[in-house]
């Protein structure tokens, strides 16, 4: 396996607004029905985007400023719900490789790291003042440095914050645990012979 | 060391090895698997030519896109019979055992574990699921994993996790009539919000909690997930015990009382130390329903729906656009709201106590469902439905006009054809109530208990089970 570093990404960013923005409504559950990832991320908002289209409003991940974005700017509890990881995985096939919110949902933000793609948290007001200055100008360039925990945009720095072991994870190219997690069989074959259970409390 | 909880303790007994990035490389003990996300994961490992060293740690069934009417093979939706025989090849081919449909043993992942006796206390739990928290009942730390991390454990049996912090939600007291878990977790959600619990485990304790039956404790752990905390668990006692004995894959024999000892030694220490205390009154919790489109908007049946400025002011936007979703006005009263959907399952409220409760309402109830509401109840699993129907609990049902139904997830997230129209409105013993989350985009879900579930089937509305039954004995007596 080829170790992939994530340590900074830059890109024009797209604000998506709102708390508490679900797994169902960044996939719905009708998209599940696949055994592939493929072609998820046609689907990604789906029926948020159909909902203000019909409204006569725009989603931003249809909004023709944003197209092309590769950094998402979200508020607080993004992510929450289901554990599907079909919901990074089709924001990430939209073109998404780095999400900057104020908060994320545990599953979500261990699924993302399990596919290498940073989630960086900064304050509440940070996050709606980053959204504005993407609104009022969309060619700005933003910058998420996981190493510096930084987000750079406009000739600000906003600080931001990632725990040690995730951030750790993507700077050393660890994020894909797999390798190291099979590197420990002699340990885990150790532990689970100490595990009453494991050998039926013999 | 006197001083662990419960996880600590199970955290440490698992903890292979501390990995480069400071996490930690943790044993799982059972390892649950279904239809929709385990295919990708077992893609993953085909591609890098990886086995799975530990065949007889994972347990595999289908729930989520299972028919829960025609299910004969193969099914209608080629979609859902192309994951079907990719979840057969696949325990095929790596030596897993499934639980098919008609094997007796299908069901919703998180109620067949228990009912088999495959989870037990002191283990460590994942499952390609959100819901497993459910599983935290008996005193396992169970958690809900994505797809990579499904590859992770079938190829090395362990993830790569960061410690969780413990939060001990102490509840004491007796509930009232009427009041049911599920109302104890949407009181707790209400109180503590969908995202209050992030980085934590909360460990449910307390007089109301020892009290519950396994069933109810899963019921409360269930929802643990929408307060944000990863996984929920009751320290495990007699209750639990008595539960396990005898089940297919518990310890028997001379193991039995081995077990137990093993299993008591975990408990949390009386002066276990958290990292946080969130105490409750039983007293204090009604039959509970959620307004909104998020679990944690939920108010006791004889409220109001609230204002907006009781919400702190970044949730606004969100409680706003409530509202308008769900159609509904602050100040409106939640009885009285009609419905035209009822759906009584899930692996929330999907289990043999959850049905007998919902034949007690409906049979104190004597009425029948009016043909405008479509009402149905799923079982959660194939043991679940051979019980109710020994019982018979279905003649109940469909004597008053529910359907009753296969085992399965079913419109709990409408991934079978289970699912709402336009933009019906259901009552749903389910867990979430997102936007679209029951098969329409624009469908609305009020999540209670069974028991109202099923008396707004009834009564064609949001009610409260207790002043309708009520209402009803005293017009028999006075008759
Ligand atoms: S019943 Fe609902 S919440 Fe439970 S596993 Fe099935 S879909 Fe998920």
């Amino acid at each position: 396996m080829s170790v992939i570093i994530v340590a900074t990404i830059s890109g024009r960013a797209v604000p998506l607004r709102g708390n508490d923005i679900d797994t169902d409504r960044i996939i719905p559950a009708r998209f599940l029905r696949c055994v592939t990832f493929d072609g998820l991320g046609a689907h990604a908002f789906e029926d948020d985007r159909a909902q203000l289209k019909s409204a006569g409003k725009t989603h931003a991940f249809d909004d023709a400023r944003f197209q092309g974005a590769n950094v998402l700017v979200a508020n607080s509890n993004f992510g929450c719900g289901s554990s599907r990881e079909h919901a990074p995985q089709a924001i990430a096939k939209w073109g998404i490789t780095a999400i900057v919110a104020v908060s994320f949902s545990e599953i979500f933000f261990g699924n993302c790291v399990a596919m290498g793609l940073p989630c960086l948290r900064v304050s509440g007001a940070d996050a709606e003042a980053i959204q504005t200055l993407i609104e009022n100008d969309p060619s700005l360039v933003v910058t998420v440095d996981v190493a510096a925990r930084q987000v750079r945009v406009a000739g600000q720095t906003f600080a931001a914050t990632i725990a040690d072991g995730p951030r750790q994870q993507f700077v050393t190219g660890s994020w894909d645990a797999t390798g190291e997690l099979l590197a420990g069989a002699p340990q885990v074959q150790a532990i689970a012979a100490k595990l009453p259970y494991v050998t039926a409390f013999a | 060391m006197s001083s662990r909880t419960l996880f600590d303790k199970v955290w440490d007994l698992h903890t292979a090895r501390m990995l480069s990035s400071g996490q930690t490389q943790l044993f799982i003990g059972l390892h649950l698997i279904h239809e929709v996300t385990s295919p990708q994961a077992f893609a993953m490992l085909r591609e890098r030519g990886l086995t799975v060293p530990y065949p007889h740690r994972t347990v595999a069934t289908v729930d989520h896109i299972v028919p829960t009417e025609d299910q004969a093979r193969p099914y209608a939706d080629t979609l859902a019979e192309e994951m079907m025989t990719a979840i057969e090849r696949n325990c095929r081919e790596f030596g897993i055992r499934l639980f098919q449909p008609g094997s007796g043993k299908q069901g919703v992942v998180h109620i067949i574990a228990p009912e088999q006796g495959l989870t037990q206390p002191g283990m460590t739990v994942a499952c390609g699921d959100s819901h497993t928290a459910t599983h935290g009942a008996f005193g396992a730390i169970a958690f809900g994993i994505g797809t990579s991390q499904v590859r992770d454990v079938l190829a090395t049996q362990t993830l790569s996790l960061s410690r969780l912090k413990v939060r001990k939600i102490q509840i004491d007291g007796a509930l009232k009539a009427g009041v049911y878990a599920k109302d104890v977790i949407l009181h707790v959600l209400r109180v503590l919000s969908a995202k209050g619990g992030v980085g934590f485990a909360y460990e449910f304790a307390g007089s109301t909690i020892n009290a519950m039956s396994m069933e109810e404790r899963m019921t409360v752990c269930n929802m643990a997930i929408e307060g944000g905390a990863r996984c929920g668990y009751v320290n495990p006692d007699q209750v639990t015990f008595d539960y396990l004995k005898g089940r297919e894959f518990a310890p028997s024999g001379a193991n039995w009382a081995k077990a137990v000892a093993w299993w008591q030694s975990l408990a949390s220490a009386a002066d276990a130390v958290y990292d946080d205390v969130k105490t409750f009154r039983a007293e204090d919790i009604a039959p509970t329903v959620t307004w909104g489109i998020s679990p944690d908007h939920g108010i006791g049946i004889g409220e109001t729906i609230p204002a907006k400025e009781s919400f702190a002011a970044d949730e606004w936007a969100t409680i706003e656009e409530a509202y308008q979703y769900m159609d509904l006005k602050p100040g409106q009263h939640i009885a009285g709201v009609p419905i035209d959907v009822a759906f009584i399952g899930s692996c929330t409220n999907g289990r043999i106590s959850d049905l007998r409760e919902a034949a007690k309402v409906i049979s104190a109830h004597g009425g029948r469902v009016p043909a405008r509401v479509k009402a149905f109840i799923v079982p959660g699993s194939e043991a679940v439905k051979v019980v109710a129907e020994a019982e018979g609990l279905d003649r109940i049902f469909t004597a008053h006009g529910f359907e009753w139904r296969n085992a399965g997830c079913s419109m709990c997230l409408a991934m079978n054809p289970d699912k709402l129209k336009g933009r019906q409105i259901s009552a749903s013993s389910s867990n979430r109530n997102f936007k679209g989350r029951q098969g329409s985009s624009v469908g609305r879900t009020l999540l209670m208990s069974p028991a109202m579930v099923a008396i707004a089937a009834l009564e064609g509305q949001v009610a409260d089970v207790r002043t309708v039954l009520n209402k009803i004995a005293a017009k028999k007596e006075s008759a």
